[in-house]
C-alpha cells in the first residue's frame, strides 16, 4: 500500500448528511496537484480543472450508490468510474449501484466528457473517494469496538476484527462513520490487490438499453411539453432577414413561430460557444410531426453575411476570430489550400539543418495527403428539454462541457448559476460534437419565450447541415534518405481550413537529425470544432501513410523502419520536447507485430500497419485487407494499445473496437462537401456510414501489460486506422491514396 | 385528425392524430414509448425499426392509417424482463456503446432469427446492413446474433 494525501485544500468541501433510515452520504472534493502534461499546445485544455471527486451513498443493508461523476456517451465510463470508487472501497461490486452525478461545479471537477480524459483525470480522485470512505469506517468500528484502527481489515463491504471476532457490513457502520472527520491522508490499495479494477464488468445500463427504456435527451417526456425546431439559413455566409409564416402558422398543433438570437452581439464567446447562424427561426408545436410540418412551410429569406473579427476567450486567452463573409465551395478550398501549401507556413519546429541534408540526400520522397470536412452524425440528433421561468431554469439532456454550457447559459439569461439545473441523460454518441451545446442555449430561450417546457429537436437534416464540422485539412511530407537508406531529413507542411492540425513535437520529430514543421491556416464560415481526436485522425493518416512510402523507398519493412526510428529517439533523442515515449510507442509496434503474426506471408492478405500516439495513448493496427469481387473487405484488425492500467477490459476492447470500426469507415466514405455554402449532404441517403457487411469480419484487441495510471481510449485508436487502411489499400491495388475519403478510388 | 385503434405488444391503444403522422412518432409523442428512435427519418438507419406481424419495419416512413389491425411489436414489447433470447445475447456479449441503435439492431436481429434461426454470416449482414451504429459495434453485434441463434427458444 501506498499513503496518499487527501489534499483537502481551498477548494474542497466536506459534506456529510445523513439520510433517513440510517444511510450515509459521503461527498468530497479533491485538488489534486497534477501538472497539465497535455503538450499538445494549441488545444483547449485548461491548468487548473484537475479536482476530481466520487460520491458515495451506503444503505443500511449494505448497498452502495455510487455517482458517476462524467457523462456517459458510449466510452462505458458510467461503469468504469464507479469501479475504481467500489475497488478501493472494498464493496462487492453485486451490491453496487451506479447514479448519473447531477452537475456539480463546486463538488465536481471535469465533468465533462471529451479529450479522452475521464479516467486519466478522475483516477486519483476516485480511487481517493473510495479509499477514504473505506478509511472512515473503519474508523467508525475502531471506535465502536474499541479496538486500534490498524487491526481493523475489509472485505467485500464487511469490516472484520479478527482478535475479537468482531464484523459488521459497511451498513451497520455507515451512520457512524458519517461523523467522523474526513481523514487527511488515506491509504490507496497497492496495483496488485485490485479486485474490481482489471476484471471485465458489463455495462450498467445494459438492460435499460436493450428494453427500450428512457436514457436519453430524446426519450425526455413531460406533462404539457411542446415540441420546438429550428430553421437555419440554408447555406454558411447566409443570414436570416425575413420569415414568412402565413401558411405555417395556420397548420395543425402549431402554438407559435418566432426568431431567437443564440448569443447577444456584445457576448464574449467562450471556445465551446461556437455558432454560425446567430439568429434562427423557432417553431414550436403540439407534436413532432405536426412541427415537422410547419417547419417545411416556412418560407425564410436571406441575406449575405458580411466578413467580421470577433474576440473570443479560451480559457482566459483571448484570440481573433476572423469569418469571412462569402458562399464557399469545396472546390474552391482545394484550390486554396493547395496555393497556401506552396506559400512559406509559420515554422513550428527546426532541428539541425534540414534544406542542407535534404541537398545531401541521396532519395527523397515527396507526397501531399487532404481530407475533406466530416460531420460528427451522431445517432441521437441534438436536441434538449429545457422548462425556463424568470427566476429558474431546468435543463435536460446530452452534453459533453455541462460546467461550460451551464455558463454561457447564465450569461444569455442573466441567471444567477444556482437558478439553473442542467441534468445529464446519456449520450447517443457525442465524439466531440456536443461540447458546442448552442441547441441548450437555444432550448432555454425557446421555453422561456414560450413560458411552456419545451423539448428541441434537429431533424437529422439540422443535425448535418447545421454542424461543428471536422476541419478540411493539406499536408506535404518530404523526407530525404541518404545512400544506406538512414532518414536523414523530414519536413512537413501542413495546415487546414480553419485549423493546422499540426503537432510538432510529435514523432518522427525526435527520431530525425533534420526536421522541419511549418504550419498554415485559411479562415472560412463554416462552423468547425472538435471531432473524435481533433487534429491526429488527419496527421495519423497523413503522416502514416507517408512513413510506409518512405519505408518501402527505403527497402525496409514498415514496422522494422519506424522500430529504427524510434530507437533512434530513445538512445539520442534530437531535439527538446519530443511528447511520445519512444518506448511505449515501440512496445505497441512490437505487440501488434506478434499478434498479428506481422512476419508470415500470405499473398491473399494486404496488409497495412500505423500506429499513433496521442490523448496520452499508444495504439498501433495490422489491417488485413482481402479483395472480393474487385471490392476490399477487411478481413480482420489486429490492434495492440497501451492506455496504461486498463479498468474494465472488455468495456474497453469495445471501445478499441469502436474507433477502428469509426476510422475505416470515416477513411473510406467520411466526406462532407459545401457548393456555395450549402452542405451537399443533408441525411444518411447521400452521407455514406459504415455498415455491417463493410466492418472487420474479426477484430482483435491486445492491451500492453501495465502498471502505469491510465489513460484514455476514447480517441487512441481512432486516427491511425485511417492509414492502416491506405496502407493496406496500396498493398491491394498497388497505388498510393492520398485523398480521403478512398472510396473515390475505389468505385 | 382520425382516430385509430393500435395493437401493439398486446394492448389496443387509441390514439387520435393525423393520419399521415408516422408510427414511430405516434409510439414516442402519443404514447410515450420512446424505445423506439429517431435516426434519420426516411428509412436509412433502422433506430425506428419495430415489427408489423414479424416483419422489421422501419417505423419513421409507415403512417399510422397503413397500420391496420396489423400486429405492431416495439422493443418495449420483445419481452417480459429483458429475457427475449437477443436481448440476452446482447447483455452476454456486452454490445452497446452509446446505445441509441441498439434498440433498433435487436428488433431487426429477432425477426431475422425469427425467420431463419441459424443465418450465415452474409445472410447477418445482408439482414442488418440498414441498420446504422456509429459507435462500431458491428462484431459484437454479429456476435450477439450468433450467440442468441445458438441459444435455445429463439
Amino acid at each position: 500500500m501506498h499513503t496518499s494525501k487527501t489534499k483537502i485544500g481551498r477548494r474542497a468541501f466536506i459534506k456529510n448528511t445523513s439520510l433517513a433510515g440510517g444511510g450515509l452520504v459521503l461527498g468530497f472534493s479533491w485538488i489534486i496537484s497534477c501538472k497539465n502534461t497535455s503538450k499538445q499546445s494549441g488545444k483547449a485544455l485548461p491548468k487548473d480543472w484537475v479536482e476530481v471527486n466520487g460520491y458515495i451513498k451506503i444503505a443500511e443493508n449494505g448497498l452502495v450508490t455510487i455517482m458517476s461523476p462524467n457523462p456517459e456517451g458510449g466510452q462505458n465510463v458510467k461503469t468504469s468510474m464507479p469501479m475504481i470508487v467500489a475497488d478501493e472501497l472494498d464493496v462487492d461490486w453485486r451490491d453496487v449501484i451506479v447514479e448519473q452525478a447531477p452537475l456539480n461545479a463546486d463538488a465536481f471537477r471535469f465533468q465533462w466528457l471529451g479529450g479522452s480524459q475521464s479516467i486519466r483525470r478522475g483516477w486519483e480522485g476516485l480511487r481517493l473517494a473510495g479509499a477514504t470512505a473505506r478509511h472512515m469506517l473503519i474508523e467508525a468500528a475502531a471506535k465502536e469496538w474499541q479496538v486500534p484502527f490498524n487491526e481493523i481489515t475489509t472485505k467485500g463491504g464487511v469490516v472484520s476484527h479478527k482478535q475479537s471476532n468482531k464484523s459488521a457490513i459497511y451498513g451497520e457502520l455507515a451512520a457512524a462513520a458519517a461523523q467522523m472527520q474526513v481523514p487527511e491522508e488515506v491509504q490507496v490499495k497497492s496495483i496488485d490487490d485490485f479486485q474490481i479494477i482489471g476484471t471485465s464488468k458489463k455495462n450498467v445500463d445494459g438492460l435499460k438499453i436493450v428494453t427500450g427504456q428512457p436514457l436519453f435527451g430524446m426519450d425526455t417526456h413531460r406533462e404539457g411539453m411542446l415540441i420546438a425546431m429550428i430553421v437555419h439559413p440554408p447555406a454558411f455566409g447566409l443570414k436570416l432577414k425575413s420569415v414568412d409564416d402565413t401558411k405555417a402558422r395556420q397548420m395543425p398543433g402549431i402554438k407559435d413561430i418566432f426568431t431567437i438570437n443564440v448569443f447577444n452581439d456584445d457576448y464574449e464567446k467562450a471556445f465551446f460557444d461556437t455558432r454560425t447562424f446567430n439568429e434562427v427561426a423557432v417553431v414550436v408545436g403540439n407534436s413532432t410531426w405536426e412541427v415537422m410540418n410547419a417547419k417545411k412551410a416556412l418560407k425564410i429569406e436571406c441575406e449575405p453575411i458580411e466578413s467580421s473579427t470577433e474576440t473570443r476567450d479560451r480559457f482566459g486567452r483571448k484570440w481573433e476570430e476572423h469569418t469571412p463573409a462569402g458562399l464557399e465551395s469545396t472546390d474552391e478550398h482545394f484550390a486554396l489550400m493547395g496555393a497556401r501549401a506552396a506559400e512559406p507556413g509559420e515554422v513550428r519546429r527546426k532541428d539541425g539543418d534540414p534544406e542542407r541534408a535534404f541537398k545531401n540526400a541521396a532519395n527523397i520522397i515527396e507526397a501531399s495527403y487532404t481530407a475533406p470536412f466530416l460531420a460528427h452524425n451522431c445517432m441521437e440528433p441534438m436536441n434538449f428539454f429545457a422548462d425556463v421561468t424568470e427566476d429558474r431554469a431546468e435543463l435536460v439532456g446530452p452534453l459533453q462541457k455541462p460546467d461550460l454550457t451551464e455558463q454561457t447559459l447564465s450569461a444569455r439569461l442573466g441567471m444567477p448559476i444556482d437558478k439553473i439545473d442542467i441534468q445529464m441523460t446519456r449520450l447517443g454518441g457525442g465524439y466531440g460534437r456536443r461540447s458546442y451545446a448552442h441547441w441548450l442555449v437555444e432550448a432555454a430561450l425557446i421555453s422561456k419565450k414560450i413560458k411552456a417546457p419545451i423539448k428541441l429537436i434537429y431533424t437529422r437534416e439540422d443535425d448535418m447541415t447545421d454542424g461543428i464540422y471536422r476541419p478540411s485539412y493539406q499536408a506535404k511530407f518530404r523526407a530525404g534518405l541518404d545512400a544506406d537508406n538512414n532518414l536523414i531529413a523530414f519536413h512537413v507542411k501542413t495546415g487546414g481550413i480553419p485549423q493546422s492540425p499540426l503537432a510538432q513535437n510529435r514523432f518522427p520529430a525526435g527520431a530525425v537529425a533534420n526536421y522541419l514543421a511549418e504550419d498554415w491556416t485559411i479562415d472560412t464560415n463554416l462552423t468547425v470544432g472538435s471531432f473524435r481526436a481533433p487534429s491526429s485522425n488527419f496527421m495519423a493518416s497523413a503522416e502514416q501513410s507517408f512513413l510506409d512510402e518512405v519505408a518501402e523507398a527505403a527497402s525496409k519493412d514498415p514496422i522494422e523502419f519506424r522500430l529504427e526510428l524510434l530507437g533512434r529517439a530513445k538512445a539520442d533523442p534530437v531535439g527538446e520536447n519530443n511528447d511520445y515515449d519512444p518506448d511505449r510507442y515501440a512496445g505497441v509496434l512490437k505487440l501488434v507485430r506478434e499478434k498479428s503474426n506481422w512476419d508470415t506471408t500470405n499473398k491473399n492478405l494486404h496488409r497495412g500497419v500505423s500506429a499513433y500516439f496521442c490523448h496520452n495513448s499508444y495504439a498501433a493496427h495490422v489491417l488485413d485487407m482481402v479483395i472480393q469481387d474487385g471490392k476490399p473487405m477487411v478481413e480482420k484488425v489486429t490492434c495492440a494499445v497501451d492506455c496504461g492500467i486498463v479498468v474494465n477490459p472488455d468495456a474497453a476492447t469495445n471501445l478499441a473496437e469502436g474507433g477502428i470500426v469509426d476510422g475505416i469507415g470515416n477513411a473510406l466514405y467520411g466526406e462532407l462537401t459545401f457548393k456555395e455554402g450549402v452542405p451537399q449532404k443533408s441525411n444518411f441517403d447521400t452521407y455514406r456510414m459504415i455498415r455491417m457487411a463493410e466492418a472487420p469480419k474479426e477484430i482483435e484487441v491486445h492491451f500492453v501489460d501495465s502498471d502505469m495510471a491510465p489513460t484514455g481510449l476514447g480517441e487512441p485508436t481512432f486516427p491511425p486506422i485511417f492509414a492502416a487502411v491506405a496502407n493496406a489499400l496500396y498493398k491491394a491495388k498497388g497505388e498510393r491514396f492520398y485523398h480521403q475519403p478512398y472510396i473515390k478510388y475505389l468505385s | 385528425m382520425a382516430t385509430f385503434n393500435l395493437n401493439i405488444n398486446g394492448a389496443t391503444h387509441e390514439v387520435d392524430v393525423d393520419p399521415t403522422t408516422p408510427l414511430l412518432w405516434v409510439l414516442r409523442d402519443h404514447l410515450n414509448m420512446v424505445g423506439t428512435k429517431y435516426g434519420c427519418g426516411i428509412a436509412q438507419c433502422g433506430a425506428c425499426t419495430v415489427h408489423l406481424g414479424d416483419v422489421a419495419t422501419r417505423s419513421c416512413m409507415l403512417t399510422v392509417s397503413s397500420v391496420g389491425n396489423q400486429k405492431i411489436t416495439t422493443i418495449e414489447g420483445l419481452s417480459e424482463n429483458g429475457n427475449h433470447p437477443v436481448q440476452k445475447a446482447w447483455l452476454e456479449v456486452d454490445v452497446p456503446q452509446c446505445g441509441y441503435c441498439q434498440a433498433g439492431q435487436i428488433m431487426t436481429a429477432s425477426a431475422l432469427l425469427k425467420n431463419n434461426s441459424n443465418p450465415t454470416d452474409e445472410e447477418i449482414e445482408m439482414a442488418m446492413n440498414g441498420n446504422i451504429c456509429r459507435c462500431g459495434t458491428y462484431t459484437r453485434i454479429k456476435k450477439a446474433i450468433k450467440t442468441a441463434a445458438n441459444s435455445e427458444n429463439v
